[in-house]
């Protein structure tokens, strides 16, 4: 029996205003809030509301026989508490039902995994976190910004404890394989991987209103009828797509809501597919092999590549500007910082600088806010330029701050040799009146010596003498020797010791007899 | 005496460098009693975006109420033709904006000339057309007015000139701004050529913005050197007001390119100076203001070098905005290839901003407190622009004496050179 897993991508970024040259170091609000609600408010309306309310039908009608899973990125989630709180709570419904599965990702749906790993890692704990707080469920799978996926990365999710992690089945990946099996990661083989079917996604995602597709229309017969003419060895079909397809990519006119009311029905009566969530899938199935995936692979356009996002010279280098400030941001707390350094690093930015469908970008122009690619650069390296201000603003901050502590400490330590000298003052007068009656100090008196008058004498002597003179002597002896040793002089202490390895009983001696010298030298008469 | 002169845009709104410098000579030649009848092409297809992002430089406006203005208007005579002629258009691109038009469905009306002049025929679909039926209604405007010299500004009302020479057998000036060699450098179309060397021939005398024009003038059109005339354009003063309440925006010291972004702009060599400068000192910013058909290509070539947090775009700047750039520059730098006169360095230099520019301007000519260097030299720029950022006592005597050379460049003294051209040629 075969597995449908449907998975839903549920993401929205908060777009930049214009933001000029004037506008740097004056101006530090990036975000163009009318644009970011109206469209938030609009695909909730057009897609979001009405789905979820379609799914939790669905839900109520099939009972357990009817699975879908969702990944909501940390841009989008953070819109709907600001811009539409009905449609979160929707999500939140169909969280309750026990049926839907919410899958973790990057926070700022972000290319973290491709450049910097303690910032992906970083991530994706804050966002399983926040889906924790909101859905009730601790997430055990992951799904990366637009499927992203290599080894290593596989390899960085599995390490954090995920069990399963989507990705696209791409061809070039796959060759001849069959993307409808449960396959692992190559370095870790703990990690599983479901692969989308991307023809049979992207007959939905893409193609379900395209009236010059020779498959036009789609109803739930013929794509049912295709599910049963998959190779029978086949274990799950993965269904992974845009939420948004539903009523805003693909418009209510264009019947989806009826196709996808539809199709739950027609899978029960034409086929014997079961819906699946992927973490069931994870434990149902039996990994048929590692795949291998040196270079990273996504689920955008032909080439199933980064080149959307990291295509050309703008992008590299927008994104690299961007990932020089990490160092720096992670040690700044201020909260409008943190913000801007995670919406900054949404996936979409990059995208809208892509050059590679200038001339016809179809696809590409739909999801864009700039008429072209050298305006969208344009426009993030100038919002750029301010953060970085900013940052570096912050980091004079902590400059003084550190300024502060070193001062203090260099009081503090002052006071402290003041003690010192106060006390071996002490010591010295001590030692001096045991001298006064007429005992000669030699080498062992060491062991009865204050800490303070031994660290005087320890001044006084280089380690190579002293390391000598300690071969072989009693433990009371050297444990009252050695703590008294700075942490550099005792380092090297350990190191020569380690290296001497027979010395002349004389050469301890003279040694021996050497520091007794100095001992009568600085506290005899 | 009085003049019939076939110009650009009027008050009160200008933009470009032609219309600023055509309106500053005809107040400038109020000044010394000289009327002047001014004929403009009144587009109807230049609200199109593309044509007006080719135009260059800063919008003036006019106070209505200023005196001066009102007796520079007693002593102008204003007509507008009807026409589809757009400044800084080649011939090719006419046919795009003239399509464009036609496509978004705009009228192309033959009622919108003035009363008098009704003209029946249709629009022309190519500048050539347009320049040919501009110049038909002007030998009709030569015929009915009153006037004793006929003066034309740039190829495109050259036609037009000789027409009104043919019908009043009135002596013609035409004054050089640009010549085709200047907007396209070897690859040059061959009618306008024709058009600018006839329009040449045709005159009794020529007025050209530098000896660098002169030259060109007298050696790629074969005019006679007698007839050949250099007259320097000049600068209205700017209210110092305007700029001073604006506050700096960033730390960094601030460099700017302002012009159309083209080949004869130069925009590559101030790119490469950047990037020579920013590997020594990184606190310095660089701005790109303007656009143009090479605009795509430097954002390019910034984001290759790696420098684009440190080097800015700002798109086309209009009116205000190019006093605020100003106003926030600590450098500005002209690197053009070719550059007939260049008028923008002198607006940065009354506003108190330095000047690097190209020994390849006629504007170099005159400058004194400026920092002249070779286009593709580079290092001598990136020299120029690091001294002027780092030693202040340089750029401080720069900002005094420029401010003070610009003042005195007054299209008062520029426009009697033009009265003395008109007596010579009425002679």
């Amino acid at each position: 029996m075969k597995s449908i897993c449907l998975y839903f991508q549920v993401h929205q970024p908060y777009r930049l205003r214009t933001y000029r040259f004037f506008d740097i170091g004056l101006n530090h609000d990036y975000y163009n809030e009318f644009a970011n609600s109206s469209i938030m408010q609009r695909v909730a309306q057009k897609s979001y509301l009405p789905m979820n309310k379609l799914l939790l039908k669905l839900i109520k009608e099939y009972g357990s026989a009817f699975k879908v899973s969702f990944s909501l990125s940390g841009m989008a989630l953070e819109q709907f508490e600001a811009y539409a709180p009905e449609a979160l709570k929707s999500f939140q419904e169909l969280a309750k039902t026990g049926n839907v599965e919410f899958l973790a990702e990057t926070y700022a749906h972000s290319l973290s995994s491709l450049k910097d790993k303690d910032e992906f890692i970083r991530q994706v704990q804050m966002h399983a976190q926040k889906v924790e707080e909101l859905f009730g469920q601790k997430p055990t799978t992951f799904r990366n910004t637009e499927l992203i996926y290599s080894d290593e990365i596989g390899a960085t999710v599995a390490s954090m404890g995920f069990d399963v992690m989507l990705t696209e089945g791409a061809k070039h990946v796959l060759g001849w394989r069959s993307p409808n099996m449960l396959y692992t990661n190559a370095i870790n083989p703990n990690l599983k991987l479901l692969l989308k079917n991307f023809r049979l996604s992207d007959d939905i995602a893409f193609r379900f209103s395209n009236q010059g597709w020779n498959e036009w229309p789609l109803t739930t017969n013929k794509f049912t009828r295709w599910l049963n003419e998959l190779d029978k060895k086949d274990e799950v079909v993965n269904l992974f797509m845009d939420y948004e397809t539903f009523g805003e990519h693909q418009w209510e006119e264009t019947g989806i809501f009826d196709f996808m009311a539809a199709l739950p029905g027609a899978i029960y009566k034409n086929t014997d597919l079961k819906f699946a969530t992927p973490k069931e899938l994870g434990k149902q199935l039996q990994p048929v092999a590692p795949v291998h995936v040196p270079y990273p692979i996504s689920w955008a356009d032909e080439e199933r590549d980064i080149t959307a996002w990291l295509g050309n010279d703008l992008q590299k280098e927008a994104f690299d500007k961007l990932n020089a400030l990490h160092g720096k941001v992670k040690n700044i707390s201020k909260p409008d910082i943190q913000r801007d350094w995670l919406y900054l690093q949404t996936s979409d930015h990059f995208y809208y600088m892509s050059t590679k469908w200038f001339s016809d970008g179809d696809v590409h122009k739909y999801f864009n806010p700039y008429g072209n690619p050298y305006d969208a650069f344009i426009n993030y390296m100038n919002v750029l330029s301010d953060f970085t201000i900013r940052v570096e603003n912050e980091g004079v901050h902590v400059d003084e701050e550190l300024k502060d502590i070193k001062e203090a400490v260099s009081s503090m330590s002052e006071k402290a040799e003041k003690a010192v000298k106060k006390t071996t003052k002490a010591a010295t007068k001590k030692v001096k009146k045991a001298l006064e009656k007429g005992k000669e100090l030699n080498f062992d008196d060491i062991k009865d010596m204050s800490d303070s008058a031994i660290k005087k004498l320890l001044r006084e002597i280089d380690i190579e003498t002293l390391t000598v003179a300690l071969k072989d002597t009693k433990e009371d002896l050297t444990e009252r020797i050695i703590p008294n040793l700075g942490a550099r002089a005792r380092k090297k202490y350990n190191e020569l010791e380690k290296e001497l390895k027979k010395v002349k009983k004389s050469d301890i001696k003279k040694y021996r007899k050497a520091i007794g010298d100095k001992l009568n030298e600085l506290f005899g008469k | 005496m009085r003049i019939l002169m076939f110009g650009w845009e009027f008050p009160p709104h200008i933009s470009g460098g032609l219309g600023t410098a055509c309106f500053g000579l005809t107040k400038g030649l109020a000044k010394h009693g000289v009327d002047v009848l001014f004929v403009v092409p009144r587009a109807y297809g230049d609200e199109d975006e593309q044509a007006v992002r080719l135009v260059n430089a800063s919008d003036v406006m006019f106070d209505l109420e200023d005196k001066e203005y009102k007796e520079f208007w007693s002593r102008v005579k204003y007509m507008e033709i009807g026409s589809n002629i757009i400044p800084y258009v080649a011939p090719e691109d006419f046919e795009k904006v003239v399509e464009k038009n036609k496509k978004s469905g705009q009228e192309f009306t033959s009622n919108v000339f003035s009363r008098r002049y009704q003209f029946s025929g249709k629009y022309g679909t190519n500048l050539m057309e347009e320049v040919a039926r501009y110049a038909l209604i002007a030998s009709a405007v030569a015929q009915k007015e009153d006037y004793d010299i006929i003066h034309a500004h740039d190829w495109l009302t050259y036609p037009a000139g000789i027409a009104a020479k043919k019908a009043s057998g009135k002596p013609l000036v035409v004054h050089i701004h640009a010549t085709e060699f200047d907007r396209t450098g070897e690859d040059y179309n061959e009618i306008v050529y024709g058009i600018e060397k006839e329009g040449m021939e045709a005159a009794d005398m020529v007025i050209a913005v530098s000896n660098l024009t002169r030259n060109t003038v007298i050696n790629r059109y074969g005019i006679n050197p007698d007839k050949v005339v250099t007259v320097y354009n000049a600068v209205e003063p700017v209210k110092s007001k305007e700029t001073q309440a604006i506050k700096k925006n960033v730390k960094e010291k601030v460099v700017t390119f302002l012009g159309r972004i083209t080949y004869q702009k130069g925009p590559e060599y101030f790119i490469e100076a950047a990037y020579k400068i920013l590997q020594k000192d990184p606190n310095i910013r660089f701005v790109m203001a303007g656009s143009g058909d090479l605009l795509h290509k430097m954002i390019e070539r910034v984001a290759a070098l790696k420098i684009a947090d440190k080097f800015h775009f700002t798109g086309f700047l209009k009116g205000d905005d190019v006093n605020h750039m100003f106003a926030l520059s600590d450098v500005f730098v002209m690197p053009s290839v070719s550059e007939p006169f260049g008028i923008v360095p002198l607006e940065a230099m009354r506003i108190n901003v330095p000047v690097v520019i190209s020994k390849q301007s006629g504007v170099s000519e005159i400058l004194k407190h400026a920092l002249k260097i070779d286009f593709w030299d580079v290092d001598a720029m990136a020299d120029s622009i690091y001294g002027l950022c780092n030693y202040d006592a340089l750029s401080e005597t720069f900002k005094k004496y420029g401010k003070e050379e610009v003042e005195n460049l007054k299209w008062e003294n520029a426009a009697f050179n033009v009265k003395m051209v008109y007596e010579t040629a009425f002679r």
